[in-house]
């Protein structure tokens, strides 16, 4: 095959994964899209395999390792829980991470193989490249880890503050920028290759520190960041193999990561900023006190029954505390009842309300809603105020007037789904307890509202048979 | 919504056109005299405004495949850990951990590429219409 031949399929192989993600632009789309996805993976691997074909040693080992990566990949996929997801593609970020610093110490070792030169003369182009592309990868590899970790609830998801940690992420900064610029004028190969790995050291390090200090209420924006990182890794390799496939992909995915990172931090008026400097929302918050004499309205299953069996509409808002109560589909069934009854159900879901972007749509996709009965907070909002039920559960802080009307309050300013619109507003909860952001809730005080305190699930269940 | 997603999807078609024409004039007009790492950073550049208008089309309702399916394709990164695996041993001194630094880079690239695809997959084959 020509060079030619093989960087036209390459750019092929990229114009199909731009309508991969094309198609996710609608549902009924998005699986053709998906299956171009494949097939773009499937010609830049062929392309690279028959472009410089290898020897047999060659072929078994790309046969062993398709196989060995492949059927963990698959058997993970099949098993995941949909709950599990933003742990799930964590650990995906930390493993394209740490394949970019294999594949540039591959380059690095044998740089004929990938035509940038012969060890210790390697071009000071594609030095910069894989420098870059090799620091990147191995912070996005610690920051994922770490993200998984906390995500999984393997570490604390209250931030570690380390003291001095700005003085010491930057000290750390330049030591990798030093690095990069030895490297890059090194010519001994035993120099080169000694750089290289405290570069991938002192990155890993990087990846570490600057996420450990991120709360778990601002996970959504570290995911999302992360992914973009993952991104600019892979074109930072791709810039040093020559690859277009690699490089379009790079640009795609970092930008597509950046765009999340910048809808989540928007979902919550948090700065990006201030997300990356760390320290807001522990992992669980204490009940909220002083509460002084303001009273709740509480409420049984069956008086959740009654009225929402007498109301024309009623709109549910689910938040992540339904998850993992695992409701979602008691929740379903009772959303039939409903319709069955002539009640219009909708459901209303804010941009935070899973634990990474789109979430709570694939939680509920599994529960069998159909995605038609699901709208985004821009598009539900107005409707708050001729609605006769708003039916919290398992959200907190989306849905506190406070963001709205309360300037001192730590979350003011932040969009929220206008619940408290709603003639009646139905909120189920465990307790009086503070949300994620440990902030009180004004809804739960209004004459309007009635708490119906109870397991999520079971509180569901009680209302379908209160029906 | 829906006239907006059309709109942006109209805007990516015009930028991917734009991004082949540039391509190809830049090509032209320099006959080949042009460092490969600027001609490679003009496709880069034009695929990040291609990869904003297109990211900014797809609905928030799909967001979680959108992360797992980037992340997916971000695995193409699997094209060096060919090379390096299929290197031949003859080459140099280097060569030897090459391999080996290729195999585990293809280990850990094939796990994403068939995780993320068939975890997108079973993920999209949720999402349905009213019966």
């Amino acid at each position: 095959m020509t060079a030619n031949l093989a960087a036209i399929l390459y750019l092929v192989a990229g114009v199909l994964f731009i309508l991969a993600l094309r198609g996710l632009s609608h549902p009924e789309t998005s699986r053709q899209g998906n299956y171009f996805g494949m097939i773009g993976m499937a010609i830049a691997a062929v392309t690279t395999l028959w472009a410089g074909l290898p020897d047999i040693t060659g072929w078994v080992l790309i046969v062993l390792g398709v196989a060995i990566g492949g059927g963990i990949g698959a058997v993970v996929a099949r098993r995941i829980p949909m709950t599990a997801m933003p742990q799930l593609v964590a650990a995906f970020h930390s493993l394209v991470g740490l394949a970019a610093v294999f594949v540039a110490a591959g380059a690095l070792y044998a740089p004929e193989a990938f035509g940038i030169g012969h060890p210790g003369h390697i071009h000071g182009m594609s030095l910069v490249e894989m420098a870059i592309g090799v620091a990147v990868g191995a912070l996005t590899f610690t920051g994922s880890v770490i993200a998984f970790a906390k995500l999984d609830g393997r570490m604390s998801g209250k931030p570690i503050m380390l003291p001095g940690r700005h003085v010491i992420n930057i000290a750390v900064f330049v030591a990798l920028i030093v690095l990069i610029v030895l490297f890059v004028q090194s010519d001994s190969v035993i120099g080169q290759r000694a750089l290289f790995w405290a570069i991938t050291l002192v990155a890993l390090t990087l990846g570490g520190l600057i996420i450990i200090p991120i709360g778990g209420a601002d996970m959504p924006v570290v995911v999302s960041m992360l992914n973009s990182y993952s991104g600019w890794a892979a074109a930072g390799i791709g810039f040093t193999l020559g690859n277009t496939a690699l490089i379009i992909t790079g640009a795609l995915v970092g930008s597509s990561g950046a765009i999340l990172s910048y809808i989540m931090c928007k979902g919550m008026n948090r700065s990006f900023i201030s997300v990356i400097l760390g320290g807001f929302g522990g992992e669980s918050a204490g009940p909220a006190g002083d509460l002084g004499d303001r009273t709740v309205k509480q409420g049984s299953a069956e008086d959740a029954a009654f009225i929402m069996k007498n109301a024309t509409s009623v709109i549910i808002v689910p938040g992540y505390g339904m998850a993992v109560a695992q409701a979602q589909h008691a929740l379903r069934e009772m959303a039939d009842d409903l319709k069955r009854e002539g009640v219009s159900v909708k459901y209303a879901i804010h941009p935070v309300a899973g634990r990474m972007p789109g979430h709570m749509n694939v939680l509920l996709a599994e529960a069998q809603v159909p995605y038609e009965d699901v709208f985004e907070l821009e598009d539900i909002n107005s409707e708050f105020a001729q609605t006769d039920v708003a039916f919290v559960i398992g959200a907190n802080d989306v849905t506190n007037p406070a963001a709205r009307d309360d300037p001192s309050s730590p979350i003011y300013g932040m969009p929220i789904l206008e619940v408290d619109r709603a003639k009646t507003v139905l909120f189920v909860k465990r307790s009086l307890g503070s949300g994620y952001a440990g902030i009180d809730n004004t809804l739960f005080y209004k004459d309007n509202t009635m708490m119906l305190f109870g397991d999520a699930k079971k509180m569901v269940e009680e209302i379908v048979k209160a029906f | 919504m829906k006239a907006y997603a059309q709109e942006a999807a109209g805007a990516a078609d015009q930028a991917a056109t734009a991004a082949d024409a540039a391509a190809e004039a830049v090509s032209y007009a320099t006959g080949g005299a042009i460092d490969p790492t600027v001609f490679r950073l003009s496709i880069f550049v034009l695929a990040i405004f291609v990869g904003y208008y297109v990211v900014w089309s797809v609905t928030p309702a799909l967001h979680t495949p959108l992360m797992s399916v980037t992340n997916a394709i971000s695995s193409v990164i699997v094209v060096g850990a060919l090379l390096a695996t299929g290197v031949s041993l003859a080459d140099a001194e280097g060569a030897l951990w090459a391999k080996i630094f290729g195999f585990i880079a293809l280990v850990l690239a094939s796990v994403n590429i068939f995780g993320g695809f068939l975890v997108t997959q079973r993920m999209l084959a949720m999402y349905r219409k009213k019966k």
